[in-house]
């Protein structure tokens, strides 16, 4: 029972707030000898797996060290370049170590704007008139609960498939996000949540649901 | 709204949810996308693994509509589209066999009755 993020988007889709509560950590380190029979290729400043699948390397993973020395960009930390390292027949065996990438923040604004259309497309296909958006997108991976408040703000709740009571979490949030960000006379409505107070108490709610349920909330 | 049309909007919502579903997947995927619920009702989501795409809308209440949607690749697609020597793949479907199987297949399925009661 895992709840994975939060994030709430504003009335004109914009991401305004997000946290993430467990990110599950996924990285396979290996050893390779020459020749290396995965396609790497350098793209977006990431050293990513374009094709080849083996022991939980995936396509689209991100190279994250070469024995043991991390990568940034397309160098290692001493200075080396990565890609040269593994062309040359003569450092192998390598170990390299692969992980599904971090979302950016970037990439986090990016998907939260994305969900807007869809919620509005979902409701718009409706074969029976006066249907709301998504309220429950389900996934093999993860389940998204989301909740639409009366002024068009959506909090949005990723977690794990058997996550239940996930629609009063929501109003929960509703809740913290009423008294800690909009009674907060410096916070400026449609603007990203930077308050401390909102902060500190969705994160021991989130924790509290985890570990009791939600008896207590 | 035009059935035309609505089967665009439908292919494109489609599309972009399958790319935000593995982008903001927290691990990785294999099956991806399988179904959403509004207030009002449900869309389910089968991808094989051709790429070909089946949906179908029900009400908040169906259950074991996965089974179906994959009966309906192999009892009535394969069988009626597939094998039929005049019916071209990646072409809009016109048999009327097909449909008329496709039609009392549903209606012949639980999750169809159920709603019935």
């Amino acid at each position: 029972m895992v709840i994975y993020g939060v994030y709430i988007v504003s009335k004109s889709g914009g991401l305004i707030f997000n946290h993430d509560h467990t990110l599950p950590k996924i990285e396979t380190e290996k050893t390779f000898s020459y020749p290396l029979d995965i396609k790497l290729q350098y793209e977006n400043k990431k050293i990513t797996v374009e094709f080849g699948q083996r022991d939980g390397i995936h396509v689209g993973h991100v190279l994250y060290a070469i024995n043991g020395i991390p990568v940034s960009g397309r160098q290692l930390d001493d200075g080396r370049d990565a890609l040269e390292i593994i062309e040359n027949k003569e450092n192998y065996p390598l170990i390299l170590k692969f992980g599904r990438p971090k979302m950016t923040t970037n990439e986090k604004i990016f998907l939260a704007s994305m969900f807007y259309p869809l919620f509005a497309l979902a409701s718009q296909l409706s074969p029976e008139p006066k249907s709301s958006g998504i309220e429950v997108l389900e996934a093999d991976t993860f389940k998204l609960h989301c909740f639409q408040t009366l002024t068009g703000v959506k909090m949005i709740i990723i977690a794990d498939p058997p996550q239940a009571g996930m629609d009063i979490l929501l109003r929960k949030i509703y809740e913290l996000y009423s008294d800690y960000a909009l009674k907060n006379p410096f916070y400026s409505l449609e603007m990203p949540i930077r308050c401390e107070l909102f902060d500190t108490n969705l994160k021991t709610v989130l924790e509290q649901v985890e570990k009791s349920g939600l008896a207590n909330v | 709204m035009t059935k035309e049309e609505e089967a665009k909007l439908m292919y494109g919502m489609l599309f972009s949810i399958k790319s935000f579903v593995s982008k903001i997947s927290p691990t990785d995927i294999k099956e991806g996308f399988l179904h959403y619920k509004t207030s009002k009702y449900t869309l389910h989501y089968l991808e094989i693994a051709s790429g070909l795409k089946f949906v179908i809308n029900t009400d908040n209440n169906a259950q074991g509509v996965r089974e179906l949607l994959q009966q309906i690749y192999s009892q009535i697609y394969v069988e009626y589209v597939v094998k039929n020597p005049l019916a071209m793949i990646n072409q809009p479907i016109q048999s009327d066999l097909f449909k008329t199987k496709l039609e009392n297949f549903v209606k012949s399925s639980a999750v169809y009755l159920s709603k019935a009661i």
